[in-house]
């Protein structure tokens, strides 16, 4: 079946009648988070309820993905009035549809989080608990597979390259390299097989964002895929998604099968010569396969460690072939991109940094969960205002962006606004977007040390200075937090983080101390007080506890 | 094609004209072939750069990091036995800073595992020994970490001893592109990473192993010894290994 403009249309026509039709429209969040407490059953419930009372035909229950306020889930949104129930139980499911069409339950009404629904602007979450993610109409119905039916059918490939270049999109893995650049270097390599790569291989503690987007709107991904395959001249795609993510790897093999079955994936998509088929690959749980020439090695079955770069993918890639590897977000920007013009797309963010970035905020605020701000956002404004500020009026201490290998960012910088370039200034990384707040009640050492025990046990052991060197600095932070570390062990820190930074293989190794030097530069303190006065000042560490056992 | 079929057709514009190339190192004027390394050019002119993982006649790994060379205009450093030389570029091998890395890396091999090498079968034929005297290794300002791994001695003619292994990795490579076996491969991850041979299964019961021993000749330290040597008595001869690559570059011709 090959679709056209009109049939995508009527797809998206018929869709919006059968939304129109029902009088009410209950949201239920059965993304990851909402589901572990219950919103499953919450939904049963409700869909039973409506068929006891006879409802059905004006009153319709769905499931969606990610509403972003995690923490107060399970969460259940009422369309079109646009009201949100927080911590909602199997019990308060009758008292929820009395008060259709009347006033919301005080009890349950999230109102006073205001702020975390407003301050967002939403891009790559911009159907993210609007829509059901197991069914594609619903995404057509939000203009879905447009953009890449104005991308085969109206653009030539390098007028689709020109438009996210002008967008001025970078990656949001991490690194943020231009992403029109990456697409630019795979379409010039020499013509024949070629390969498009999305990388869903979150693996550091605390993000979720891309395992949001792929339960909520794994459509977008698809699609941003299947436009880089056209824009590189790729016709077969992978996703390389974690195994620990379950859910995810559910609901994007039932969307590629939808989408094989409506033709925007298989042979001539929209009647062109353009094919383009996506397979979905596990990874068996390491780090280091986020990587992307680990990740390459782990897609052709062979032993997940990196190699040496140059030859870059984009030049020798999965078997040999030019490939391009970009993010879930990354991708899942493409779509608006290509939809709305990169102009239009230049025109959010900050002077370097282009667009909306998506955090995962956890850790020590109140609102935890999944957001997304334009880039150029400040610090105090996540932490504060969407996320609603340290829970019991604590001081806050810190923000920990990038995972393993990003920094930890002390207080006098809550006022910079966040892009690529501020934030690697003062040691840290945009990172794929975890941010894990810390107040007073978190010690820098023990922070330090549980993300390169994390580097530690997650070294491949290919290089020497990873291998080794993550085992050493290891120790010595395990010394000054048990009180046994002697006066010159930061300056022995510092230069065994110079040589792992320096002479690693991969960027695991090379990002590895930057939780442990951002720590010594801002908190430099704290880590005398553990060696010297053998206290710990957050009470998290037994300094001397061990000695003396 | 005769010669004066040369002059008819259109010229050459489908590759790079540059094939071969000049560069410098140490501020010595070389030529290259674009497919060359620094480390190989380097060798060709006589000038050391440490190297631990790399053998010839075995495949690059770029994981030792000890030829890690400086190049003019870049703060970053090179591993020069994958890094290819360009036109014009300046590569330095040897520098305070260079011998210091060098020296820190090799201290980090040293405190992984036992290297005492008074007790050991290489002692005095060993490439780790020879390292350390060369680059000026004094001591290891490091923790020494002594982890408590196994000697497998259960196969007839040799024994692997991994308190002795630096995990270069050369008998697996070995094993798998010359002698075409792959009996030898890697398990673990990180600091708990082991060579194995099988799936694990003790040496002497391997099926695969044809018991060539190249293995155990390419290894740099004493990890890899043939029975009944005793202290200092395992020097190891890889003559073969250049002769086999030549040969079988020969064949394929």
């Amino acid at each position: 079946m090959t679709l056209t403009f009109e049939d995508l249309q009527g797809i998206a026509r018929i869709e919006e009648d059968r939304q129109e039709g029902f009088r009410h429209r209950i949201h239920v969040c059965v993304a990851a988070g909402c589901l572990s407490c219950q919103s499953g059953l919450i939904k049963d419930t409700l869909e039973k309820e409506v068929s006891r009372r006879g409802w059905e035909n004006w009153c319709n229950v769905k499931g969606v993905g990610c509403l972003g306020l995690c923490a107060a889930g399970p969460l259940i949104s009422i369309q079109p009035d646009g009201t949100y129930y927080q911590g909602v139980q199997v019990s308060d499911v009758s008292d929820v549809l009395d008060s259709l069409g009347g006033e919301p339950l005080s009890r349950l009404d999230c109102s006073g989080q205001l702020p975390f629904f407003q301050r967002q602007k939403k891009i790559v979450l911009e159907n993210c608990g609007l829509i059901d993610p197991e069914r594609i109409e619903e995404y057509i119905g939000r203009a879905g597979y447009e953009a890449l039916y104005n991308a085969v059918r109206l653009m030539t490939p390098g007028e689709v390259i020109d438009e996210v270049s002008a967008g001025g999109l970078r990656g949001r893995g991490g690194a943020g390299f231009p992403t029109g650049l990456k697409w630019t270097t795979v379409f010039k390599a020499v013509n024949g097989t070629k390969f498009v790569v999305c990388n869903a291989d979150e693996g550091d503690p605390g993000a979720f964002m891309d395992r949001s987007v792929l339960e909520s709107d794994p459509h977008r991904v698809i699609e941003g895929m299947a436009i880089a395959g056209y824009a590189v001249g790729a016709a077969h795609g992978f996703v390389y998604v974690r195994a620990e993510y379950p859910l995810a790897v559910k609901r994007l093999r039932t969307a590629i099968a939808h989408a094989e079955r409506f033709g925007v994936l298989g042979n001539n998509i929209f009647n062109t010569k353009f094919s383009f088929k996506v397979e979905v690959r596990l990874g068996a749980g390491a780090f280091v396969c986020g990587e992307e020439t680990a990740l390459i090695a782990s897609i052709e079955g062979r032993l997940g460690r990196p190699r040496p770069r140059p030859p870059y993918p984009a030049e020798f890639g999965l078997w040999g072939y030019p490939t391009l590897i970009n993010n879930v977000e990354t991708l899942a920007n493409i779509p608006s991109i290509i939809r709305r013009g990169g102009s239009w797309y230049s025109g959010i963010g900050s002077e370097s940094s282009k667009g909306t970035k998506v955090f995962a905020l956890a850790g020590r605020v109140n609102n935890t969960g999944l957001i997304e701000v334009p880039m150029g956002t400040t610090l105090r404004d996540i932490v504060f205002d969407i996320g609603g500020g340290i829970p019991g009026d604590a001081r806050f201490k810190a923000v920990q962006t990038g995972g393993p290998s990003g920094g930890c960012i002390p207080e006098q910088y809550l006022d910079l606004p966040i892009d690529y370039e501020s934030l690697a200034e003062i040691g840290s990384i945009m990172g794929s977007g975890g941010m894990i707040v810390m107040d007073e009640g978190s010690c820098m050492v023990d922070v330090a040390k549980f993300f390169m025990e994390f580097c530690m046990s997650e070294s491949c052991g290919k290089c020497v200075p990873c291998r080794v060197g993550t085992t050493q600095i290891y120790n010595l932070l395990c010394r000054i937090s048990s009180g046994t570390a002697e006066p010159n062990d930061p300056a022995r820190l510092e230069d065994l983080c110079d040589v792992v930074k320096r002479t690693s293989l991969c960027g695991l190794g090379q990002t590895a101390p930057n939780p442990v030097m951002s720590t010594l530069r801002y908190f430099g303190e704290e880590y005398r007080q553990h060696i010297e006065d053998k206290t710990c000042p957050a009470g998290v560490c037994q300094v001397g506890g061990v000695g003396e056992v | 094609m005769t010669d004066r079929d040369y002059f008819k057709g259109k010229p050459r514009t489908d590759v790079n004209p540059v094939r071969i190339l000049t560069f410098k190192i140490d501020g010595r004027d070389v030529t290259a072939r674009e497919d060359e390394t620094i480390l190989t050019v380097a060798r060709q002119n006589g000038i050391f750069i440490p190297t631990l993982c790399h053998l010839d006649g075995l495949s690059e790994r770029g994981a030792c990091r000890l030829c890690m060379v400086e190049v003019k205009g870049s703060d970053k450093l090179f591993p020069a036995c994958v890094t290819l030389p360009r036109q014009d570029m300046e590569v330095m091998t040897d520098s305070p800073r260079l011998n210091e890395y060098r020296k820190k890396i090799l201290e980090l091999l040293f405190s992984e595992r036992n290297h005492v090498c008074s007790v050991c079968v290489s002692n005095g034929h060993c490439e780790l020994q020879d390292l350390a005297v060369t680059l000026g290794m004094s001591h290891v300002r490091y923790e020494y970490l002594y982890p408590r791994h196994t000697i497998d001695a259960s196969h007839d003619r040799f024994s692997v001893d991994h308190n002795r292994c630096v995990l270069c990795l050369r008998c697996i490579r070995v094993c798998d592109e010359v002698e075409g076996a792959h009996t030898w491969d890697v398990m673990g991850r990180g600091i708990l990473c082991k060579v194995i041979t099988d799936l694990n299964q003790p040496w002497g019961t391997s099926e695969t192993c044809t018991g060539c021993g190249k293995c155990v000749h390419v290894c740099p330290t004493g990890a890899l010894s043939e029975k009944g040597k005793s202290v200092s008595e395992m020097s190891k001869r890889r003559q073969f290994l250049p002769y086999l690559e030549m040969m079988r570059r020969e064949s394929r011709k």
